[in-house]
């Protein structure tokens, strides 16, 4: 009886791996072909459309691709400057605020979480028709601001730090800070921020790649090229006047999701405790 | 030195400005004003002036009457169902797999990474990405059904509508499992090992302890998942807009295909744009509503139970950090 209980266990187990692997390679395989087919001729892939290993038509794909309107350059430095800018915002404002929910008593600080909590899903899908006349009448249409100004109040982060401040902040700290003669905002800057910096830092990778793959508001907003973000860049490829170039939109959504692939594979154990991090304020 | 009976109060209104600040500017107000065009004659490119309509509520009568934001809402809501089932059944089972003490599954780590990597990869490279994948008469997809001998002719997904939902479904799908997996394991996690050991001294087999102890606990995380899952699915947005541009024939148009074409698609109804995005706030602000009597603070053993749990993955975060 014993063997047969070990015997189906081992079976389960195979079922298991195999199942596991299927998935590892739904995941790979759609990047697999983007990546190999980005160096591929139009007429390879028309012929035989999966490939494993690259081919030798990287650099004249790359010449067809910003030949038209695709330009990955400005693309790039536009996501950067609207990521970087948006995610510095969103964790240092959303520390600072939850520093505030967390150190002092004030009269309201209760009904203000409550207020957070009541905010917290609200999606900035649903005014971006007030949200576009507001910026249209004040001329920032095609100003990357709008992108990055918002994140300033993002309440998804101001729960999750402060849950996270709650947990791991001993308020004698502060009182000895004070003791010394620190200022409060010295205080949060020199002694606060620190102790916060593993939440700090999952909650940046989530902010940068949010901000970074954000389509809605961008497509909205602007309208001039030099002004696109990489999304905007990769609706392009959408045209008429790719239709017919297959490896160069291969390549072109390559170039798009190149930096998140680095990102994710340095990084992807704190992104996935971070995720697990995320659930926990159940 | 410490002045006698300094108030620190202030700091925390001090602290809170900038967020408030920024939110009623960037977001509170046009959520009014979208409120307020919902009411107006408004269309046409460079207009901002206010011309109430003698009929207020005619923008959302026609709204709610039009046969296409109809097909948006039921679109909407069969592509998220079609994509939340199996999203939920496969992240279930991986969850019994994974945190199942008996199998042991080795390499854990790098299927959750491999797994969990479509989420972070921008929306609209995978609609264009699944765009060419799913091609038609050659395409990956095709070229991979027709070697395994699935089909004898190359299908055209683009073309029928249940395929081209079926695929948006897939992505969403695609995209999402992993997230929802590692949440549940989160979940898992959190329980109390005692339980498992006492259930496994008693001789319960997995089924019975996954359905009699595990399921049962992870019922609020479950909740949270649904709810987060649907106000993100009515969002639905970047994977319908660039993979088939809600088409074929308007099968995959979800409400905010909608709302964008009826605003800035060559029409510019900024009107009727808006009375549907509030219609859409109405129907996510109920949905917050649920998820805010979900979150709000539980028993203190369960309070607890989520310090101690954060306290842990801190401490680990902190000596990768320093590494």
């Amino acid at each position: 009886m014993k063997m047969g209980m070990l015997a189906s266990r081992n079976s389960t187990k195979a079922v298991i791996y195999i199942v596991c692997i299927f998935l590892a390679l739904i995941s790979i395989f759609p990047f697999w072909i983007m990546f190999m087919n980005a160096t591929r001729s139009t007429f390879e892939i028309q012929q035989n459309s999966v490939a494993f290993w690259p081919s030798t038509f990287l650099s004249s794909n790359w010449k067809i691709l910003v030949g038209k309107s695709f330009n990955p350059l400005t693309g790039f430095m536009n996501s950067m400057l609207v990521s970087t800018g948006a995610t510095l915002g969103a964790v240092y404002f959303s520390s600072l605020t939850a520093y505030a929910l967390v150190a002092y008593s004030w009269k309201l600080r209760q009904p203000f979480f409550t207020f957070i909590m009541a905010i917290l899903m609200i999606p900035a899908q649903v005014s971006s028709i007030g949200f576009y006349q507001f910026m249209y009448s004040i001329h920032w249409t095609n100003s990357l601001w709008p992108l990055i100004l918002p994140a300033i109040a993002t309440p998804a982060m101001v729960f999750f730090m402060r849950q996270y401040l709650m947990a791991t902040l001993s308020l004698e700290i502060v009182d000895s800070a004070r003791i010394d003669g620190a200022g409060e905002f010295y205080t949060f800057n020199r002694i606060i921020l620190p102790i916060m910096k593993p939440a700090i830092a999952t909650q940046a990778i989530f902010s940068f790649v949010f901000s970074w793959n954000n389509l809605f508001l961008p497509l909205i907003l602007l309208t001039n090229n030099k002004k696109y973000t990489m999304p905007i860049m990769v609706s392009l490829l959408r045209g008429d006047i790719y239709k017919t170039e297959y490896g160069s939109v291969y390549l072109g959504l390559a170039l798009t999701v190149l930096p998140l692939f680095v990102i994710y594979f340095l990084l992807s154990k704190y992104i996935i405790a971070g995720v697990a991090l995320g659930a926990l304020k159940e | 030195m410490r002045r006698k009976g300094i108030n620190y109060a202030k700091y925390g209104y001090i602290f809170s400005i900038p967020f408030v600040v920024t939110f009623l500017i960037f977001s509170l107000y046009p959520i009014l004003y979208t409120t307020v065009i919902g009411f107006t004659d408004l269309r046409g490119l460079g207009r901002t002036d206010i011309n109430f309509l003698d009929n207020p509520f005619q923008n959302f009568q026609i709204i709610l009457t039009n046969a296409t934001f109809q097909k948006a809402l039921s679109n909407t809501a069969l592509i998220w169902i079609m994509n939340f089932i199996p999203q939920m059944l496969v992240a279930f089972l991986l969850t019994a797999w994974f945190t199942n003490r008996r199998f042991k599954v080795r390499g854990q780590g790098v299927f959750k990474v491999l797994i969990y990597m479509p989420n972070i990869i921008t929306a609209a490279t995978i609609a264009l990405l699944f765009y060419s994948l799913f091609g038609y008469p050659k395409g990956p997809v095709n070229d991979v059904l027709m070697a395994f001998g699935l089909t004898d002719e190359p299908m055209n997904f683009h073309l029928q509508k249940w395929t081209a939902r079926t695929v948006v479904a897939f992505i969403q799908f695609w995209m999402w499992y992993g997230h929802t997996m590692i949440v549940l394991i989160a979940g898992v996690l959190g329980i109390s090992p005692t339980l498992f050991e006492a259930a496994e001294i008693d001789g319960a087999s997995a089924p019975q302890i996954f359905f009699r102890i595990t399921l049962p606990r992870l019922k609020t995380i479950v909740l949270y998942t649904l709810v987060t899952s649907m106000i993100g699915g009515l969002q639905m947005f970047d994977i319908p807009k660039l993979f088939l541009l809600g088409g074929p024939d308007s099968a995959t148009l979800t409400t905010s295909v909608f709302i964008y074409n009826q605003a800035f698609s060559g029409s510019y109804l900024y009107n009727r744009a808006a009375a549907a995005s509030m219609i859409m706030f109405v129907i996510i602000s109920i949905l917050s509503a649920l998820l805010f009597f979900i979150l709000r603070d539980r028993d203190p053993g369960r309070a607890r139970r989520r310090e101690r749990e954060l306290r842990r993955i801190a401490r680990t975060l902190d000596g990768e950090v320093s590494v």
